[in-house]
């Protein structure tokens, strides 16, 4: 037992990875809140699905290794991040074509 | 781009090798509540080099004013992320991260800043109140967050299988999780009609 202790202060655990999803996701929302150009929030969501997809990889490695269902969950996330990129940016580039800018506080014409 | 790749599969196969050789017997498992699969230095120092890594390019998205450095900075994450992902043994999925997320999100991304600014140093700054207050959401999100994730005992399931093989991933992604596979495939065309008609040239 004093050997396994000693060899899991040098091993990396699930913890780790999951305070650098941490990381990744705080400051993803902070992106999120104080960017005012559409891309820029738009970076802000990708770090978030980043966290979430290391976050699902990371519990498939420690909690359940050789189920895989982490990883396809994973998959299922950087491919629903693609899609939502593509279609995100046609709107920017629409929003600029119609307002002339990408400030998301100066884009108020559906507002009522 | 390919380069990276290959290297990213060496290294995740450095660390499923020195994984595979030191697991300890099941007995000696339970006793270790956090690490489930031990491996070696190596394997320690990789992680926090990259980790630190992936940390600090993340706070450099979001300190930076520049969209274009925030791209960069992205573009650094994701790396970190694949690099990350080769560690914990998911090697295809890093691999698809370097090629879909940096090779292909990104490079969206990046048209996306160039299409929409006049000039690519163009700024929307902030009030700094608001960027204090959220600052300070964020840091107590993150102190709750971390608070919770050390002090949290996961419970693992016994006679664990090492390694994740790729036929198994693609075995399942055609049996258990078929419908959600193409009803990806269904969405990814749609979404290409889309942008394809959201970005057309008005007549």
């Amino acid at each position: 037992m004093e050997n396994c202790n000693r060899q899991s202060q040098m091993t990396i655990g699930l913890t780790h990875y999951l305070v650098v999803a941490a990381v990744f996701f705080v400051c993803g929302l902070f992106t999120m809140m104080t960017k005012r150009n559409a891309v820029g929030i738009l970076i802000g969501v990708e770090l978030v699905l980043n966290s979430a997809a290391l976050n699902l990889v990371a519990f498939d490695r420690f909690l359940g290794p050789g189920r895989i269902d982490g990883q396809i969950g994973a998959l299922f996330v950087i491919v629903l991040a693609a899609a939502e990129a593509a279609i995100a940016v046609g709107i920017c580039v629409n929003v600029y074509k119609n307002l002339a800018t990408v400030d998301v506080d100066k884009a108020t014409r559906l507002q009522g | 781009m390919k380069i990276l790749v290959l290297f990213g599969l060496l290294l995740g196969h450095c660390g499923a090798t020195a994984q595979a050789q030191d697991t300890p017997p099941a007995h000696h498992r339970q006793g270790v509540v956090d690490a489930a699969v031990p491996g070696g230095t190596l394997d320690a120092l990789l992680f926090y080099g990259v980790g630190g890594a992936a940390m600090l390019s993340a706070v450099g998205v979001c300190v930076t004013r520049n969209i274009v450095r925030m791209a960069v900075w992205l573009f650094v994450a994701l790396g970190s992320v694949a690099t990350l992902y080769f560690l914990l043994a998911a090697n295809f999925l890093g691999a698809i991260q370097l090629i879909v997320y940096a090779g292909g999100t990104l490079v969206l991304l990046i048209f996306g800043v160039m299409l929409t600014s006049k000039s690519p140093w163009v700024r929307f700054d902030t009030s700094l109140l608001e960027r204090l207050a959220a600052g300070v959401v964020c840091l107590a999100l993150f102190v709750v967050l971390c608070i919770v994730l050390t002090g949290t005992v996961w419970s693992r399931p016994q006679g664990l299988v090492l390694g994740t093989a790729l036929v198994d991933l693609g075995r399942r992604l055609l049996t258990t999780y078929l419908v959600p596979f193409e009803v990806a495939g269904v969405l990814l065309m749609i979404v290409m009609v889309g942008a394809a008609h959201l970005a057309r040239q008005e007549k």
